[in-house]
């Protein structure tokens, strides 16, 4: 590494609605850009390597690790934090599911599932747990967020398996 | 206005699903430098020298500290730790070097360059090899070593605690013992893999006043211990902690703050941050301890236990930490909830190159239980008695007495036997505990018993305050920390049903500022509620009294004839005649402008009463105030053709004693149960040579992920402590405790084959079963 990768580009990012203009390295991955630039905080780092999904954000409309996404590569994209519902049906039913518990991976889930209901809004249980397994909870049992899952696609909970 | 068994909503809610909870890493500053560890790379290794000169050479480098700068030695009972290695390392992930810079990729990048060349040592891999004659040491000065008076290190050996539990006579337990088991167990250290890796950041202030921000179980001890070890006034140090993001005790360790507070005291006090990347989460901060562990047991014709013979070997890692603790607690309640006339137990806290421990959500419990509860399992069934029936019927009671000699009492202990009872009807026990569905698929039964009391500081306490405003809220200002378990909500349902008020009118801010919060203890040992509990009612009542002082002055009347609620304070014989407390709670103003009383502030505290030191040669002694007790079953179903399993079903019965929130108390008991089954189904760290550890990402290193969770029920029985706020219990780590042998018992049994050690993968059972051979 030389002293040449601390340089700074101009980019403009899109975040919430709203264009925004920031410094970045090449290097910078798109977390810490949305942290330390725009004091976006609700992505959090927990792996930083693909690992844990508490970074999930979503990208023109899917659920990306931002860990994995330089900040350049979303310049000319969507990006939507968790900082940007308000008020929706996923937050409430986490809510009213008890879905978290110490909330450091329930951004992560929640724009995830976000991503997940738009996308597969009639998603059966093995979508669900195909997208959902890459968020790890380590408080919860998931049982609670099953139901919050659940809820937000309008899905019965069943009884046992 | 009933606050107490109402699922209220979590204080702390919104900001949580918003992104507007902040952590400590989330707290950015303008001007902050950054730190990046260097750590060894070896489990035991000479340092022979540390060249930091092409480091030192990077643009933006501040500082760089090694060993040399910071040769001070912690640790809360032993203090055997550097802050960074001197002439050696005895870990792999163990810090050597700090590299302080304007950016974290600046000092990631001089890190790299930091030049540290070692010459490795021969490691010590496990306790039992900890444990015999002449293998290297450790520590060789452990006897130089400061120390507090109730740990038992043995210099000249890897020994770093020894507890020793005597009670009855084992000639007499032999001797009534008809039949007898002899079971080993044995898993490796792991992790608690909270979310939030470890962070802090630490400044000092041209006025002298040390500012810590940090993600800890302990913000009050790292005043203490700041103070104690850099020679501070405690007043010149706060400790602040916002909310947690996961701890389960792997944030109850002091070990980031004190390389934070010397990197920012080397430049001047400058703040610094100092965050964990999840590598170094898993091995550089401790970890959850491994276990070797020897059970003998006896039991008389009728199936009644007659004699156990205990022997832990911990493995405590490099440092003592809290392990030494740990052990401890695991022997005092080394039977399990059961009533064993005569006991033997040997518990030993090992020094090994593993990395070093500190506590872990059930702290010693889960490790000792799955001992114990193999060797149950297995003598019941050398005896031909069902295996419920069994634990049924040794069940400790009211009028028994523990390992260390505690006569039982109803509010102590609970009642073991109706949770084994309730458990034995949701599991479904009579439908069989051992299924063909196929030929090759098997469903299979497996149970356990836990109970745990809380092995913390015999004077431990905690305070609270509650602050009225002028319309009447109040702020609730306490140290417990919300590390997820909803807590600081539970409180406020407390502070609600004495004051009389909605829980709404009571409001909670979830950061601790050391300067300014009234000390709890440690955010450890479920004892959150237990303490603080009995400090909100007190600091209630207290504020109760100020409020009925001025309305007996406004109704001329005396205090017992005054009484509140809902809102009111009120004249017991004529409630129509009421002042609102927002007339009273900032004094009150008669009419011709004259006020009598002020702002109400109630204050109150709590430590605990009655807990003794152990006797160092027998153990007896009172390691806490009460038990909480319960009964588990998991339901496997096992592949033969393939040795996979999937866990269907997980069953907790738990006495619970009053519950404040049944839907946090739910919560708090599954995500223990799932983490318990998350340890003993995968989880363990993997060795190469020399010690490394090699798995140090999620992964290679895995945990439970959604859709692998069984289906879990979960059940109270109600005995109230006669101690507590409402007669509530602890209940945040007990469900974890019986869940790896609650696993291991029913695999065992779908198996047919003896499965001692963790994690409970399928290759493990296919090697116990087939000898490891194809
Ligand atoms: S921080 Fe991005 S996946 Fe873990
Ligand atoms: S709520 Fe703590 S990790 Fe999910």
């Amino acid at each position: 590494m030389t002293d040449q990768s601390h340089t700074r580009f101009s980019v403009a990012l899109n975040v919430n609605g709203v264009k925004r203009k920031t410094e970045v390295r090449s290097a910078d991955i798109l977390l810490d850009v949305l942290r330390n630039n725009f004091g976006l905080t609700g992505a959090k780092p927990g792996c930083l390597n693909g690992d844990c999904g508490s970074c999930t954000v979503l990208v023109n409309g899917w659920p990306i690790k931002s860990c994995m996404m330089l900040a350049v590569a979303a310049s000319n994209t969507n990006i939507v934090t968790v900082e940007g519902l308000k008020g929706s049906a996923t937050q409430r039913a986490f809510i009213e599911k008890n879905a978290f518990q110490c909330g450091y991976c329930t951004p992560g889930f929640i724009m995830n599932i976000e991503g997940l209901s738009a996308i597969h809004p009639d998603a059966d249980d093995s979508i669900i747990e195909e997208w959902l397994q890459s968020n790890i909870c380590r408080c919860t049992s998931y049982e609670e967020i099953k139901a919050a899952v659940y809820k937000v696609l309008g899905k019965k909970p069943e009884a046992g398996r | 206005m009933e606050s107490i068994g109402r699922s209220v909503i979590r204080k702390d809610a919104v900001a949580k699903v918003t992104g507007a909870a902040k952590y400590t890493a989330d707290l950015k500053t303008v001007g902050s430098l950054y730190a990046k560890l260097v750590t060894s790379p070896y489990g035991h290794a000479r340092i022979l020298s540390i060249d930091t000169s092409a480091a030192e050479k990077v643009n933006g480098v501040h500082k760089i500290l090694t060993g040399k700068d910071t040769n001070i030695l912690t640790g809360e009972e032993i203090k055997d730790r550097p802050i960074l290695a001197t002439d050696r390392v005895r870990y792999h992930g163990e810090p050597v070097a700090v590299v302080i810079a304007d950016t974290l990729a600046i000092a990631k990048q001089a890190a790299n360059l930091v030049n540290v060349s070692y010459s490795p040592l021969p490691v010590i891999r496990s306790p039992k090899e900890a444990y015999q004659q002449g293998v290297p040491l450790v520590h060789e000065h452990l006897g130089d070593y400061e120390k507090i008076a109730e740990v038992f290190p043995k210099p000249g050996t890897n020994i770093c605690n020894h507890t020793k539990i005597r009670k009855g006579s084992m000639e007499i337990g032999w001797a009534k013992s008809t039949v007898v088991v002899e079971t080993e167990v044995s898993f490796p250290p792991s992790d608690h893999c909270a979310m939030e890796t470890r962070s802090v950041s630490a400044e000092i202030l041209p006025n002298g006043q040390v500012i810590i921000h940090s993600s800890s179980q302990v913000p009050f001890t790292i005043k203490k211990m700041l103070s104690s070890i850099f020679g501070l006034n405690q007043g010149k140090i706060t400790v602040h902690t916002p909310l947690v993001g996961g701890a389960y005790g792997g944030k109850s360790a002091i070990q980031l703050e004190f390389i934070a507070y010397l990197a920012s005291s080397a430049i001047g006090g400058q703040k610094v941050q100092l965050i964990n990347s999840r590598e170094e989460d898993f091995i550089t901060s401790p970890v959850h301890l491994g276990l070797d562990a020897k059970v003998k047991l006896g039991c008389d014709a009728e199936g009644y236990l007659q004699a156990a013979e205990i022997t832990l070997l911990f493995d405590g890692g490099a440092y003592s930490d809290k392990a030494v603790d740990m052990s401890r607690a695991a022997a005092t309640d080394c039977t399990g909830p059961y009533q064993v006339e005569n006991l033997w137990c040997d518990s030993f806290c090992m020094y090994t190159n593993h990395p070093y421990a500190t506590s872990f959500r059930g702290f010693g419990h889960p490790e000792s239980t799955f001992a114990v509860e193999r060797a149950i399992e297995r003598l019941a069934e050398k005896l031909g008695m069902d295996p419920i029936e069994f634990r049924w019927k040794n069940a400790i009671r009211p009028g028994q007495t523990t390992p260390t000699q505690v006569i039982l009492n109803e509010s102590r202990i609970g009642n073991v036997r109706r949770c084994i009872e309730r458990v034995r009807e949701l599991i479904n026990w009579e439908e069989g505990r051992r299924i063909e569905i196929t030929p090759e698929r098997i469903r299979a039964k497996g149970v356990s018993c836990f109970w745990k009391n809380s092995n913390i500081d015999t004077n431990a306490g905690s305070g609270a305050i509650l602050k009225f405003n002028e319309d009447g809220t109040v702020h609730l200002n306490c140290g417990v920390i919300e590390i997820g378990t909803g807590s600081r909500t539970v409180l406020a349902q407390i502070a609600a049903q004495k004051l009389g008020i909605d829980v709404d009118q009571i409001y909670v801010e979830m950061d601790i500022d050391t300067s300014s919060t009234p000390e709890h203890y440690k955010t450890v040992a479920s004892r959150g509620l237990w303490m603080a509990g009995r400090a909100v009612l007190a600091a209630a009542e207290d504020a109760i009294g100020q409020l009925l002082n001025v309305a007996a002055q406004v109704f001329r009347v005396s205090l017992d004839d005054l009484d509140i609620g809902k809102g009111f304070v009120f004249l017991k014989d004529n409630p129509a005649r009421k002042l609102a407390l927002k007339e009273l709670v900032y004094g009150y103003v008669y009419p011709n402008g004259n006020a009598i009383g002020s702002q109400v502030i109630g204050r109150g505290s709590y430590t605990l009463r009655g807990m003794t030191f152990l006797d160092p040669k027998t153990g007896k002694g009172v390691p806490g105030p009460d038990w909480t007790v319960g009964a588990q079953a998991v339901e496997v179903e096992w592949n033969k053709r393939d040795y996979t399993y999937k866990i269907l079903r997980a069953v907790t019965v738990i006495d619970a004693g009053t519950i404040i929130n049944p839907k946090l108390a739910q919560g708090q008991v599954k995500g223990a149960m799932h983490m318990g089954l998350s340890f003993a189904s995968r989880e363990g760290f993997i060795f190469g040579p020399n010690e490394v550890v090699e798995t140090t990402q999620f992964r290679t290193y895995k945990v439970l992920r959604y859709g692998e969770n069984p289906d879990y029920t979960v059940d109270f029985v109600v005995t109230p402590s006669r101690e507590t706020a409402y007669g509530l219990r602890g209940i945040g780590e007990h469900a974890l405790i019986g869940m790896p042998a609650a696993l291991a018992n029913s695999l065992s049994t779908a198996a047919e084959v003896h499965l001692n050690r963790l994690p409970l993968t399928p290759e493990l059972i296919w090697r116990m079963k087939t000898g490891g051979v194809r």
